[in-house]
């Protein structure tokens, strides 16, 4: 397959802060359609390697290639204009506008002005969020928020999703719904999800790439993934010896 | 600019000069400086534009007091000690002295935030209030301590100037735009910041003005820190001698 | 926020008025009042240019006052190399715009923001201040125009009729070129707020990471609201020179700068008739008590500010519109299409990053 089909693809990808490799030899591939999960415990360089993909960060080494095309210098905006929507960790919405106005401003940059009311109303009516359209984002609970800035990457209509922990803070209810959105949106965009949130990942998994110490453990389907000892082992802190599965010294 | 008016003050009172300067004008300013703190800067610790502003709030609130009381005129002391000759050159005595109280005041600081337990509690407030109140800390209590010392530095150097420049009650706003200039250039390190900042601005002002004429030393003085804090946006002390005081 | 058709209504009333304010004043008060009100005028042109990009744009420069100056010079000298007004207040624009492209493109590209930002500008308009105060005595001067330093240009020819350099118009004239100006400077930064360019700007303002990610590139909308700033002050600046017949290097200082901010943070920032309201009251305050010498200026200024920061951070004009919108009952849930005054509080710590 040549590098052109891939949405997104990286080789040998690797960033040090200070002599700390947060990143280091990561090779991946996304494709149209996929959904694919990051997971890892904590400080494993998932949200340094999310970071590397959205141009927030430069690699030390490697390359992230955006539809076959260098992303290295590009500033936040261009990466956004290759049709990339990107969903953060903590969550970036305009506080102090309405809801509407969020989704008004995202879908404008894109949209003509005799469509644009359209589109600004299909968001709000996907995600539900019509009863509270003229509501400040800043008074709204936390998963609504996080909603918002979901319409806001949806109405850009990308081609590439990433979303970082989506379902943060959430409740059970929450979590659910998101979930189904994300399946739904994934009918046509493909999408990156980091998580922690073990049942989420369940939820809407296909596969699932386990990030430890900066580097790729393994990539698998959702079930595989979950079952493997080494996963545990990884999440529970135990030391690996490689090529071997399981054991311990 | 108060440092300074206290200093004569107390001088045309009486009061030897020498203690004026390095004694009253430090104490006076220093509990001025702790009302200050405990009436307006501590509701706005965070808030950085609005301390900016409220600050420059009250610096003109002080002019205005000031020029109410003492009047608009400059007053001054006469500069207590003499010259002396270096080969050609005279040099004023009295400037030496100037150096020395930096130098000593310098040393002063480092050694009470390095080697003193109230440094170390206000380093580590200064880190991670939070953890420090954890431990038994009272980081209002050390603002309000640390604000005050800042006045009273303040104070020092308007009292030891005085009897080099004269004081008039808008004096403090010539300085104030230098002081902020090297502050923020100078880094997140106190004494290394600063220090580092003001010897390199310092170094080319008066570079500038041997090489020109003072007028372009300031200019060039000014230059330098907008090109400084572009290339170095967090400071000298962001990207060299990290770590340090 | 109120309802949409009392903003339109607050809108038209407000145009009116200004209307009535311009063409009957003149007739109304006696020339020395006229004058003094003519300043007022002017300066609220400079607040409002403020206002406009640290209020919408979530730039605070500390050294607006240096647009104004340029402005002021460049009018002065145009004018009296030209003999004609026309070109003359061409250039008071020009001049600046350009001078804030170069600024900004330095600074906005760079990434810098908040503090950074505040610093380098105060230091450019002080740098300004050295300059230009330093060049007394003839072997200053550019084209027929002395630069004068300390002591400024005086003398500046007035402004005239367009392409008429004979037909120079009255001060009575003069108040009602600057009250229109600032209407059409108002109702135009009003629309401009309204459309595309403003939303983004605001959304900027609210939270730059999230408006790159969207797409948008902050640098050039930054960029933009700013040499839009420095071309309003700039046109202020030529009014000024204008209004005095001279000009002298304190239109630099940092004084200068100082007293825009605090006309916007009294008046309210987050709205356009904030900078504006904040302007003439304090200018007005400041007149008054000169004139009674009873106390010192400095110290009420200097106390009106702090009592504002500390107890009215949102200013006069938002604290005046909550009251009445509470008043008026019923919350309207129609959101008119203005970008909200924001808390201002918030919008003074800088934009979320």
């Amino acid at each position: 397959m040549s590098g052109a089909e891939y949405l997104i693809q990286t080789s040998n990808l690797g960033i040090d802060f200070g002599g700390v490799r947060a990143v280091h030899g990561v090779n991946f591939s996304w494709t149209e359609g996929e959904l694919r999960c990051l997971i890892g415990p904590n400080g494993a360089g998932k949200s340094t390697f999310f970071k590397l993909l959205t141009g927030q960060l430069q690699p030390t080494y490697g390359w992230v290639k955006v539809r076959g095309r260098s992303i290295a210098g590009f500033q936040s905006h261009e990466i956004a204009r290759l049709g990339v929507g990107i969903k953060t960790q903590v969550p970036n919405v305009f506080n102090g506008l309405s809801v509407r106005e969020n989704i008004w401003l995202s879908a404008s940059r894109i949209k003509p002005r005799y469509l644009l009311e359209a589109a600004v109303d299909s968001v709000l009516e996907r995600l539900r969020l019509g009863a509270v359209r003229n509501r400040l984002v800043g008074e709204l609970a936390h998963g609504q928020r996080q909603w918002v800035e979901l319409g806001l990457v949806l109405a850009t209509e990308p081609d590439l999703i990433l979303l970082d922990e989506p379902a943060a803070g959430m409740t059970d209810d929450e979590v659910e719904r998101t979930a189904e959105l994300i399946r739904v949106i994934n009918q046509r965009c493909a999408l990156i999800v980091v998580e922690h949130d073990m049942e989420f990942i369940r939820m809407i998994a296909k596969t699932v790439t386990v990030f430890n110490r900066g580097q790729v453990l393994m990539e698998d389907s959702c079930d595989s993934v979950l079952r493997d000892e080494r996963v545990r082992d990884v999440y529970l802190g135990k030391q690996l010896h490689a090529g071997l599965l399981g054991t311990e010294a | 600019m108060l440092g300074g008016y206290a200093a004569i003050t107390a001088t045309k009172a009486g009061v030897n000069i020498w203690l004026s300067m390095l004694v009253v004008a430090p104490l006076v300013v220093g509990v001025i400086g702790i009302a200050v703190e405990r009436c307006v800067v501590r509701f706005l610790y965070g808030r950085m534009v609005d301390t900016m502003l409220a600050t420059w709030g009250l610096s003109l609130l002080l002019i205005g007091l000031v020029t109410t009381v003492f009047g608009n005129t400059t007053s001054g002391i006469s500069s207590p000690l003499g010259s002396m000759r270096v080969g050609g050159y005279t040099v004023s005595l009295y400037t030496l002295f100037i150096v020395g109280v930096a130098v000593a005041v310098g040393t002063a600081t480092w050694i009470v935030l390095k080697r003193t337990r109230f440094g170390l509690i206000a380093r580590g407030t200064m880190q991670n209030a939070g953890m420090a109140a954890a431990l038994g800390v009272s980081p209002p209590r050390v603002y309000m301590v640390t604000f005050g010392i800042g006045a009273c530095l303040a104070g020092l150097a308007g009292g030891v100037l005085a009897p080099i420049t004269g004081v008039v009650p808008t004096i403090g706003v010539a300085y104030v735009a230098k002081a902020f200039i090297t502050v923020i250039g100078g880094g997140a390190a106190i004494l290394t910041g600063t220090l580092s900042a003001s010897v390199l601005f310092g170094a080319v002002n008066q570079l500038a003005t041997f090489a020109t004429t003072p007028v372009l030393g300031e200019v060039a003085l000014l230059l330098s820190a907008i090109v400084l804090i572009r290339v170095l946006p967090q400071g000298i002390t962001g990207r060299f001698f990290r770590g340090n005081l | 926020m109120l309802p949409v058709r009392y903003d339109r209504v607050a809108l038209f009333a407000s145009g009116f008025i200004g209307l009535l304010f311009m063409l009957l004043l003149p007739m109304a008060v006696e020339a020395f009042t006229l004058l003094e009100i003519t300043i007022y005028v002017i300066m609220s042109l400079l607040a409002l240019s403020l206002g406009f990009i640290w209020g919408y744009g979530g730039i605070l420069c500390f050294g607006q006052a240096a647009f104004f100056g340029i402005g002021a010079y460049s009018y002065a000298i145009a004018a009296i190399n030209f003999g004609d007004s026309t070109g003359a207040v061409l250039c008071a624009v020009g001049v600046p715009a350009v001078f804030a492209f170069a600024l900004g493109s330095f600074m906005f590209y760079a990434r810098i923001s908040d503090v950074y930002l505040g610093v380098i500008t105060l230091t450019v308009s002080l740098i300004l201040f050295n300059l230009v105060n330093s060049t007394a005595g003839d072997q200053y001067r550019i084209g027929s125009a002395p630069l004068g330093g300390f002591n400024g240009i005086p003398s500046i020819p007035t402004l005239n009729v367009p392409f008429s350099p004979d037909l120079l118009l009255s001060p009575e004239q003069i108040f009602q070129v600057c009250v229109a100006t600032l209407l059409i400077v108002y109702y135009g930064l009003r629309w401009l707020l309204a459309s595309h360019f403003g939303r983004v700007l605001v959304g900027i303002r609210e939270n730059e990471r999230r408006a790159e990610l969207l797409g948008y590139d902050i640098r050039r909308y930054k960029l933009g609201a700013f040499v839009l700033g420095g071309a309003i002050a700039g046109l202020a600046g030529c009014l000024f020179a204008n209004w005095g017949a001279f000009v002298s290097p304190t239109v630099f200082g940092l004084a200068q700068s100082a007293q825009i901010i605090i006309w916007i943070i009294v008046g309210g920032l987050g709205t356009l008739a904030g900078p504006i309201i904040g302007c003439f009251l304090l200018q007005w305050l400041t007149a008054y008590l000169g004139a009674l010498n009873l106390i010192n200026s400095n110290l009420v200024l200097g106390a009106i500010l702090v009592i504002f920061v500390l107890g009215v951070p949102a200013g006069l004009v938002p604290s005046i519109l909550g009251l009445v919108s509470k008043f008026a009952g019923r919350r309207s849930d129609e959101q008119n299409h203005q970008p909200s005054a924001v808390g201002s509080t918030a919008v003074r710590q800088g934009p979320t990053r």
